[in-house]
């Protein structure tokens, strides 16, 4: 045996000191890259024009995440020419800090959408998304047919504001308040579309 | 009353194979479907809870976390019984881990297609199946950890060293990555947002990857690894210097999800350098894992257990480097966003993960099962290259779509636009997207071989034929610490 194989050999016979040595290990990573960012976060101001989600755009971000579009859809230009010059501006930190959960996306089966806003007309986008082989023969994105016709619930759409208040995203009271009738009569198709349409045009 | 001698607790490892073989088809077919979908999209009818945005965190929750998870939690309490010769601690509790995480299991795929979901990849279940996962799996670490306490064996056998690294980090990533504020049961917002979000989503996701996908199987491969070859590891001390190299590494390598991201670039430069740096534990464990065959290579001709686990760790050195490689920042550019990190992921889930699983399935279930020897070999052999011609069918077709995107996506003409519209990159892998779905149809044809096989091997269990296996009770080292129990205790 090697010399201070004494001194390893009581992690070896140890349960609980061979636990506290693996949460130490295990922990390091995460406290030196997650801390500063989280200290940092304080200190990334929103991108001119960036502003907390208004209540229909907000629906429509929810909408986004329960039907799992960021499974095929990124929003996040990467900071090469490529990218810059298919998608646009590549992405900054401070066009996401009102995203919970973050959309940057792991895959594209479809295209990025971090600035599609605008890209194309709203008439497009509704057909787009309730029968996308009708103005794309080839894609092979699902249809959403049913978003046309789920009507929005306002105090749903207020309840949610508020929570986000709490996280810390600045919502005024008369905001919240003026919930409910922005979004009375909307349909999630009518809050997706609006959402999309707002992407990446704050810059 | 007679005291009868200590036996070991099989019928909980029992009921996890049952779960795993169970889950395995049930997440494997979802993902056959979700494949189907990218080729086919009216496959969906229409339905929303049939949709592909909507299905396929069921697909990734169901093999990762209800196949894997059964897999592992089952294999973990046979171990740590017959590395510590002592019956498992607390078997109330230990049932109450089956059921808690069958539970969680059912509620998550229950809940998910119905769009109740936090949105984030692989952590989609909402914040009431979070907390009771989290108390399930608390249950299961305080089981482990009391059946390591009364061990008889004064040693820690280092496959438990990664299944206890295994449960005190998943544990860790579960609870720092859900913290989440709910609006309603079926509606939470996580406290973290943007590039806060995306960091901890990384860690999480890429620890997932680490001590969920990694150090849990590791664990199942340093013991039955060593018995299928029947041998001794390898070199022992080598699994020790890998075991501390691979946990405290991996933790650093998630910001490799976000290269060329918004995240700060140190960040990115950090998790590149150590993702660089986990090819040498990873290599270092799939090289003591195939050198503990040196001698016996014999075996892979006599049994279909061994040759899916030789096999497995060669997908497990091959994924790691890949992966390695994937992590370097200009490779990054071309491969991220691209079908060929589904190629990386499938040869890690499906060459090594499902591949070390099903080989250590084939191991223990005739122990477990009161049985000489699985009901039937030639099935095995079936399964064995249904799933190997299966993976290498996904992973290639998928390797092929990915570097196609990557270079299409990419390409400019002499005046400097860009060649193909985003469309062109997708019509050009349609033809892959079938191939993948083939492939997943044999890998799953091979998942209903072996639950065939498995129902056979059981007829004992289902008729209650068997009988406990006693413990055998090791003479006490002198001054032995913890003082070795009774048999009984």
């Amino acid at each position: 045996m090697a010399r201070g194989y004494k001194y390893f050999e009581a992690i070896e016979k140890h349960a609980g000191l061979l636990g506290i040595l693996i949460v130490v290990m295990v922990s390091m990573g995460g406290l030196a890259e997650i801390t500063p960012l989280f200290i940092q976060a304080h200190a990334v101001a929103p991108g001119p024009g960036v502003k907390p989600y208004d209540p229909l755009r907000l629906a429509g971000k929810d909408v986004y995440v329960r039907e799992g579009c960021y499974l095929c859809h990124s929003q996040m230009i990467r900071a090469l020419r490529a990218e810059t010059q298919r998608y646009g501006a590549h992405s900054t930190v401070a066009e996401s800090v009102y995203d919970r959960p973050f959309q940057w996306g792991s895959k594209r089966t479809g295209p990025d959408l971090a600035r599609v806003g605008g890209k194309y007309s709203d008439a497009w986008q509704r057909l787009h998304l309730v029968d996308p082989r009708a103005v794309v023969p080839e894609s092979n994105m699902p249809a959403y047919r049913w978003l046309e016709s789920a009507k929005l619930d306002g105090s749903d759409v207020a309840k949610r504001m508020r929570a986000l208040r709490a996280l810390g995203d600045p919502y005024s009271d008369s905001d919240i308040a003026a919930a409910p009738k922005a979004v009375e009569g909307k349909t999630e198709l009518d809050a997706l579309v609006a959402y999309l349409q707002a992407l990446g045009v704050s810059r | 009353m007679i005291r009868t001698a200590e036996t070991y607790n099989d019928e909980i490892v029992r009921l996890f194979l049952l779960a795993a073989a169970v889950w395995g088809i049930v997440g494997m077919a979802i993902g056959v479907y979700v494949a189907a979908e990218m080729v086919w999209p009216g496959l969906d009818f229409g339905v929303p809870w049939l949709s592909f945005g909507r299905l396929r965190p069921n697909h990734t929750f169901g093999v990762i976390f209800a196949f894997g998870g059964s897999a592992l939690m089952g294999t973990c309490y046979y171990v740590v019984q017959r590395t510590g010769h002592t019956r498992l601690a607390l078997g109330g509790l230990a049932n109450f881990t089956f059921w808690g995480w069958q539970l969680g299991c059912v509620l998550a795929m229950a809940t998910m297609p119905f769009g109740m979901t936090q949105g984030k990849e692989y952590a989609e279940p909402e914040w009431f199946i979070d907390i009771a996962v989290a108390i399930v799996w608390v249950s299961f670490g305080i089981v482990f950890f009391a059946t390591v306490a009364r061990r008889r064996i004064r040693h820690i056998y280092v496959a438990n060293w990664y299944y206890g690294a295994f449960i005190i980090a998943v544990a860790l990533l579960h609870v720092v990555n859900n913290i989440a504020l709910p609006v309603s049961l079926t509606k939470s917002y996580p406290v973290y947002a943007g590039s806060v979000d995306a960091m901890v989503q990384w860690w999480y996701g890429h620890n997932a990857v680490a001590f969920f996908l990694t150090a849990g199987f590791l664990g199942m491969m340093y013991y039955f690894v060593p018995r299928q070859a029947q041998q001794p590891l390898w070199s022992y001390r080598f699994s020790i210097v890998n075991f501390w190299a691979l946990i405290s590494i991996y933790m650093w390598a998630g910001p490799h999800h976000l290269l060329y991201t918004a995240l700060p670039d140190w960040v990115q430069s950090v998790g590149m350098a150590f993702s660089l740096i986990l090819l040498m534990p990873s290599w270092g464990s799939a090289a003591n894992g195939l050198m503990t065959f040196n001698g016996s290579w014999h075996r892979l001709k006599d049994d279909p257990a061994a040759k899916f686990m030789v096999v497995s760790l060669v997908f497990y050195a091959a994924a790691t480097l890949e992966g390695s490689m994937m992590a370097i920042k200009t490779v990054n550019a071309l491969s991220h966003y691209t079908e060929w990190t589904v190629a990386h992921v499938h040869s890690g889930a499906l060459g090594w993960v499902a591949m070390i699983t099903i080989g250590s399935l084939y191991a223990m279930a005739p122990r477990a099962l009161g049985q000489p020897a699985m009901h039937s070999r030639g099935a095995m052999e079936l399964h064995f290259w249904l799933h190997v011609v299966g993976v290498l069918l996904y992973v290639c077709s998928m390797w092929i779509a990915g570097i196609t995107q990557g270079l299409m996506w990419r390409a400019t003409d002499a005046d400097g636009s860009l060649t193909y519209p985003f469309i062109d990159s997708l019509i050009a892998i349609r033809g892959l997207y079938g191939v993948r779905w083939f492939s997943g149809l044999l890998i799953l044809g091979g998942m209903v071989v072996m639950a065939w096989n498995l129902w056979h091997t059981a007829a004992a269990a289902r008729a209650h034929l068997i009988k406990p296996i006693p413990v055998p009770i090791p003479e006490p080292e002198s001054k032995q610490v913890p003082a070795p129990l009774p048999a009984g205790g």
